[in-house]
């Protein structure tokens, strides 16, 4: 039984020396950020992989998340003869929920990776060592960009997401099945507070802020070997993953 | 004249490195005087890689403290540290070039980092560092286009462009073609004896090593066993050291690292090793 729990325990300590270490390396970062010297050009060429590279996919995503929203809802609503509701209905679950948690998911797939695989890349080939030797801190230079990237992408990405989402709900309820197009707008302006605005957009700057420390730090202290990079960026999507679920979790019921 | 140098630059004082069971470094003293060509040598495996990254900074030491210059870098900020970088630079055993940066981004980078100097100057100090190790009309490159000889010639170029007080060097020549390693040797002394910069020099080439040198240090298992001039080691008659210097098989070294005698693990062995 004590042993039970001292495994229990000693686990649990590990968690939260991990948690901090991540946060450490984060925090660090952005206070680096905070000191000259600035180089504009590491953020632009990172907010341009991270954003730009995001947006065929976010766009694809939130599309079809739109229509097949827009056919269950019409499939509920119908029973009970408030097709009207639609586009209220495929607004709230976008703008609040949908939007920030798939895109997360999309940025997660399509960029988060792709950070760690790059940093700890850059680890096995040494060349965070030769930063830090020309005088450069790696922090500064290759964390720092691509938390920033993240943190303020994933907001924008998100308003598309919800935008094409929407539409896509508006071509498939009204074309296809006929809802009233005057209605399905008019509901979602009598329906969709600011407070719904706000949910959607600060869970998208919470989630890109975590998807970018999280891929980061698991690049970072990725074992300096192919097999440890691989291993590492598997893991950072799925740590990532759970972290936004969690965090959504948290968020929402701070909001209701 | 080396011995009558009598400015240290970097200094460590029972310096030592262990990773889990394993030492790799045995506590030692080091003093490296500055200008000359200090080599560290030693057979693979015997802690010269992972003392060059101490003295560098790059790798936190187990035990013991490190003065670089007189600034004690083992005690220093992550900031102070990093503006003492400045006046160090390395080139690293698989040159560790920047790969999403072309070659003349490359040896410029550190001039751009740290000076204001216009591109027209850049362009002229990278040229010259380009020609000094040619590669000059390489500029275009990208590091994935380049052979491992010339990566190396380009990180050799981009550690001296801002002509650093001290360069490591991590097996500098491993990997060349006895030309390029005969240039790049002779480069490394050229420099530091026309400069004044002190170069550390991590080889297991006993004849570029002994050739360039004016001090070296042999390690055998994490540890000195001899330091001198190069003359005083030629003389020397430790057998550990003439068995490296002379490169035999057989003597007190043992080229393999098993402990169980060869025979006795081959009869024993019934099955994949565990
Ligand atoms: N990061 C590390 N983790 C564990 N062991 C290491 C690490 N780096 C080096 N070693 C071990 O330390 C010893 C010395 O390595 P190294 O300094 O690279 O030797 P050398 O450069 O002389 O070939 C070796 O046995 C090596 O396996
Ligand atoms: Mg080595």
């Amino acid at each position: 039984m004590t042993a039970i729990l001292g495994r229990i325990g000693r686990m649990a300590l590990g968690i939260v020396a991990r948690a901090g270490d991540l946060l450490l390396l984060a925090m660090q970062s952005l206070a680096l950020g905070l000191r000259p010297p600035w180089r504009l050009r590491p953020f632009m060429e990172q907010l341009y992989a991270v954003g730009v590279g995001s947006l065929v996919v976010i766009a694809v995503t939130g599309a079809f998340t739109g229509m097949v929203l827009a056919l269950q809802g019409y499939y509920t609503l119908a029973k009970f003869g408030s097709e009207s509701l639609l586009g209220a209905g495929v607004a709230l679950s976008i703008i609040r929920e949908l939007g920030p948690v798939l895109g997360a998911f999309m940025l997660i797939g399509r960029a988060g990776s792709a950070i760690t695989a790059e940093i700890g890349v850059m680890r096995v080939t040494e060349q965070i060592d030769a930063l830090a030797m020309m005088a450069v801190n790696p922090k500064a230079r290759v964390v720092l960009p691509r938390l920033v990237a993240t943190t303020l992408a994933l907001p924008v990405l998100v308003a598309i997401f919800d935008a094409v989402g929407i539409l896509a709900g508006y071509v498939v309820g009204v074309d296809l099945l006929g809802v009233n197009p005057g209605a399905f707008w008019a509901e979602i302006q009598a329906k969709t507070t600011g407070e719904d605005l706000n949910e959607g957009w600060i869970k998208a700057l919470v989630f890109g802020f975590l998807i970018g420390a999280i891929c980061t730090w698991m690049g970072w202290r990725a074992k300096p070997t192919t097999e440890g990079v691989a291993a590492a960026t598997t893991h950072a999507v799925v740590l990532a993953s759970l972290a936004v679920l969690i965090a959504d979790y948290i968020m929402t019921s701070f909001f209701l | 004249m080396p011995r009558l140098c009598l400015r240290v630059m970097l200094r460590a004082e029972n310096l030592s490195k262990r990773f889990g069971d394993l030492v790799a470094v045995r506590p030692m003293d080091l003093a490296i005087p500055a200008g000359g060509v200090t080599c560290i040598m030693g057979g693979s495996g015997s802690g010269k890689t992972t003392l060059l990254r101490m003295l560098a900074g790059l790798l936190a030491p187990t035990t013991g403290r490190i003065w670089f210059d007189g600034h004690e870098i083992t005690a220093l900020s992550e900031r102070e540290l990093f503006r003492l970088r400045r006046r160090m630079g390395m080139v690293f055993q698989y040159s560790a070039l920047l790969n999403s940066l072309n070659v003349y981004e490359n040896v410029a980078f550190p001039l751009k980092e740290h000076t204001d100097l216009p591109e027209s100057v850049i362009a002229k100090v990278v040229a010259m560092k380009l020609e000094q190790v040619g590669l000059r009309g390489t500029e275009h490159l990208m590091p994935s286009e380049l052979s491992g000889g010339m990566m190396k010639r380009v990180a050799f170029a981009r550690a001296l462009v801002t002509d650093p007080d001290v360069v490591f060097f991590d097996e500098p020549t491993s990997g060349l073609d006895p030309i390029s390693a005969g240039v790049i040797t002779t480069l490394i002394h050229e420099i530091s004896e026309h400069t004044g910069m002190t170069a550390i020099v991590v080889t297991h080439d006993v004849h570029a090593g002994l050739a360039i040198a004016d001090h070296v240090l042999i390690m055998w298992q994490g540890e000195v066993i001899a330091r001198g001039t190069p003359d005083e080691i030629r003389a020397s008659r430790d057998p550990r050291v003439r068995q490296f210097i002379e490169g035999r098989p057989d003597g007190p070294i043992p080229f393999s690292r098993s402990r169980t005698p060869y025979w006795e693990d081959l009869i024993s062995r019934t099955g994949a090793p565990r």
